[in-house]
C-alpha cells in the first residue's frame, strides 16, 4: 500500500464519531423479523378486510334465509339453502350453459391464439408491431367491449348483418335467438382474449432453444416432427396456465352477459354468475345467492387445486 | 446462408395474419368511424364504411358539461389514481419483504394472496354492498377507492415480488456491513433500482382500476361516485340509443389505457398475469 492511501485515515475515526451515529444503531428495534411483519401486515390487513372478511361473512349469510330489503330479522336455515340451490333443475342448466361456454371460449381462444403466436413467431421483421397490434382488443374493458360488439351484432343496423346480407347469407339475430346468443357471447369472449393466449404462447415459442432445431435439423427431422417433439412439449406447461386464467375467468364471467345479451333470450345465456345476481339483485334473496356463489368459490378452488397438481407433474417431467 | 425464396406456405402465413389483423382491429376502427359519423350515417344500411360525413359533435357531447360521462371520467381518475397509489404504498414493501425474509409458509401465503383475485367478483360483490350499506360507503368514491385498493394488491405484490428478486440481496448486505440497517438499507439501495418495475406495475394498476366494471356497477347510483364504464354503460338505457354518443365517449375512455399499455408492452405477459408469469 502507498502513503497517499494511509495518511487520512489518522485523523478520520475522531470526525466520523462527530459526524453520525453508526445508522443501525437508530433503528435497532427493526430487526429483520419485525420489518418483515411491518411490511407485510397493512397489505395482508386491507386483503383480508375487502376479501376475505366479505367471504366470511357471505359464508354465514349462505346459512340464513335473509334478505337485503325485508325488515325483518333473518333466521337460521341451516344448510337448506345450498339444498335448494342443488336440487334446483335450474341450477344444472346454468352450469351447463356456463361449461358450454367456458369450454367454447377456451378451446377456440387456444387454437386461435397460439396459431397466431406460431405465425408471428416465424415472422423475422415487424413482431413487435404484429403483437402490439393484436394485443389490443385484450386491454380494453369489457363495458367498451360489449357495446361495441352490441352495436355491430344489432339486427336492424348492425355492420355484421349488413355484410352477411350484402353477402346474401342472411341475417341472424345473433343477440335474441336462441342458441345463438351463447354462440356471440363465445365469439366475442373469442375476440377479446384471443390475443392474452398468444401473447404467453408466444412467450414460450421464442423462449424455445434454437440449438434444438438444428439439431434435429442435421437428423433431417421434418417440420411436423419439430413441432410435435420440440415446440410443443416446451410451450406447453406455459400455454395450460394461460388456459387455466381462461378457464377460471370463464367459469366467473358476468360482465360480458351483463352488457350483450342481458341473460337472454329466455335465460339461454345466463351463465352461473348471471344467476347469483339474478338471485341476489332481483330475487332479493340474498342468503340463497351468498350460497350459490360459495358453491362457486368451493368449485372453483377444488378445481383449480387438481389442474395445478397436474400442471406441476408435467413440470418436473 | 440460404437464398430465401418465396414459398407458397409463407404466402398462406401472409394471408392468414392479415385476416387476423382485419378481425382483430375492425371492431375498432369501426368504433372510431362510428364516433365520427353524422346520426343519420351511423344508422344507414347498408352500412357506410368509407364514404360518411366527419364530426366532432359526438366528443363535444361527451365533454359537455353536466354530462354524466364527464363526471364519470372525473371519478375514474380519482378513484384510479388513489387506488394504484394505495395499492403501490402498501404491495412495494410487501413485496420487498416476501422477496428478501424466510417468512412462514411463504408461498402459501402468496398463493392465497394471488387466490382471491379469482374469486367471482359477484360473489364478493353482495357482502361487501351489505358491509358498506352499514359503513355509509355505497356510492362513494372513498368505498371505490379502497376495494380497488385491495383488488390491486394481489397483482402488486406478485408483480413486485419478481421485479425485487432481480435485484441481488447482496447490495443489501453490502449497505449494511457499511453501517446502514435493514430499513435503510431497502430505502437507499434497493429502492432506487426498483423505480421503473415500481412505474410497470402502476401502470398496470392503474388500467385494472381504470377498466373495473362489476363493482362499480353496483356499488355506485349517480354520478357523485360513478366511473366512467358504468356511466358509459347506462347510455344504454337511453332511447333511442345514441350510439355515436357511447362510441365517442369508448374512443375516449380507450385512449389513455392503449397509449398506457404501449409504455409498458416489456411486462405485458407478467402483467396480464398477474404477476404468475415471467420470462
Amino acid at each position: 500500500m502507498t502513503d497517499t492511501l494511509q495518511t487520512p485515515t489518522s485523523q478520520a475515526p475522531e470526525s466520523r464519531k462527530l459526524v453520525t451515529p453508526p445508522a443501525a444503531a437508530r433503528y435497532r428495534f427493526l430487526t429483520d423479523k419485525w420489518l418483515g411483519r411491518g411490511f407485510i401486515a397493512p397489505a395482508m390487513a386491507l386483503i383480508l378486510l375487502l376479501s376475505i372478511f366479505p367471504l366470511v361473512w357471505a359464508l354465514y349469510l349462505s346459512f340464513t334465509n335473509y334478505s337485503a330489503t325485508a325488515d325483518v330479522g333473518s333466521k337460521w336455515v341451516g344448510f337448506n339453502n345450498y339444498k335448494d340451490i342443488l336440487t334446483s333443475g335450474s341450477t344444472w342448466t346454468h352450469a351447463q350453459l356456463t361449461v358450454m361456454f367456458g369450454v367454447g371460449a377456451v378451446v377456440l381462444e387456444t387454437v386461435l391464439g397460439f396459431a397466431l403466436a406460431f405465425l408471428i413467431s416465424r415472422r423475422r421483421r415487424g413482431r413487435g408491431a404484429l403483437t402490439t397490434i393484436f394485443l389490443v382488443p385484450m386491454m380494453l374493458s369489457p363495458v367498451v367491449v360489449g357495446l361495441f360488439w352490441r352495436f355491430m351484432l344489432d339486427v336492424q343496423f348492425g355492420v355484421i348483418d349488413s355484410f352477411l346480407h350484402s353477402l346474401g347469407l342472411g341475417q341472424p339475430q345473433w343477440l335474441t335467438q336462441k342458441n345463438l346468443a351463447l354462440v356471440s357471447l363465445i365469439m366475442v369472449d373469442t375476440w377479446q382474449w384471443t390475443p392474452f393466449i398468444m401473447l404467453i404462447a408466444l412467450a414460450g415459442l421464442t423462449a424455445v432453444p434454437k440449438y434444438l432445431y438444428e439439431a434435429a435439423e442435421i437428423d433431417r427431422a421434418s417440420e411436423w416432427f419439430k413441432f410435435r417433439r420440440i415446440t410443443l412439449p416446451l410451450v406447453w406447461p406455459l400455454l395450460l396456465v394461460a388456459i387455466l386464467f381462461r378457464a377460471i375467468e370463464a367459469f366467473r364471467l358476468f360482465d360480458l352477459v351483463y352488457i350483450l345479451t342481458g341473460g337472454g333470450p329466455g335465460g339461454t345465456s345466463e351463465t352461473l354468475s348471471y344467476d347469483v345476481y339474478k338471485k341476489a339483485f332481483y330475487g332479493f334473496e340474498t342468503g340463497k345467492a351468498s350460497a350459490y356463489g360459495i358453491l362457486m368459490v368451493i368449485v372453483v378452488t377444488i378445481a383449480t387445486q387438481f389442474y395445478l397438481r397436474y400442471l406441476n407433474k408435467i413440470k418436473e417431467r | 446462408m440460404a437464398v430465401r425464396r418465396f414459398k407458397p406456405s409463407t404466402a398462406l402465413e401472409f394471408v392468414l395474419l392479415a385476416i387476423f389483423i382485419v378481425a382483430m382491429l375492425f371492431p375498432v376502427v369501426w368504433m372510431l368511424e362510428t364516433a365520427l359519423k353524422e346520426q343519420r350515417d351511423i344508422f344507414h344500411v347498408p352500412a357506410k364504411v368509407f364514404h360518411f360525413h366527419v364530426t366532432l359533435q359526438h366528443f363535444k357531447d361527451v365533454f359537455a358539461s353536466g354530462s354524466s360521462v364527464a363526471s364519470g371520467f372525473r371519478n375514474s381518475i380519482i378513484v384510479g389514481a388513489l387506488s394504484t397509489i394505495i395499492a403501490t404504498g402498501f404491495g412495494v414493501p410487501a413485496a420487498w419483504a416476501y422477496s428478501r425474509f424466510d417468512i412462514k409458509a411463504k408461498q402459501d401465503q402468496l398463493f392465497f394472496i394471488l387466490s382471491t383475485r379469482f374469486m367471482p367478483p359477484i360473489v364478493v360483490v353482495i357482502p361487501i354492498f351489505l358491509m358498506y350499506r352499514d359503513l355509509n360507503l355505497v356510492n362513494s368514491v372513498v368505498g371505490l377507492i379502497l376495494l380497488y385498493s385491495a383488488f390491486n394488491l394481489p397483482f402488486t405484490i406478485w408483480m413486485m415480488k419478481g421485479f425485487v428478486d432481480e435485484v441481488p440481496g447482496e447490495y443489501e448486505d453490502a449497505a449494511m456491513l457499511d453501517g446502514y440497517s435493514r430499513f435503510q438499507a431497502f430505502w437507499k439501495v434497493t429502492m432506487p433500482l426498483l423505480i421503473p418495475g415500481i412505474a410497470a406495475t402502476a401502470v398496470f394498476a392503474l388500467i385494472f382500476s381504470w377498466n373495473e366494471f362489476v363493482f362499480a356497477i353496483f356499488l355506485t347510483s349517480n354520478s357523485a361516485a360513478r366511473t366512467a364504464p358504468p356511466a358509459i354503460a347506462a347510455l344504454v338505457g337511453d332511447a333511442p340509443i345514441d350510439w355515436g354518443l357511447i362510441a365517442a365517449s369508448a374512443m375516449v375512455f380507450v385512449v389513455p389505457v392503449l397509449l398506457f399499455a404501449f409504455l409498458v408492452r416489456k411486462h405485458l405477459v407478467a402483467g396480464v398475469t398477474l404477476g404468475a408469469v415471467r420470462r
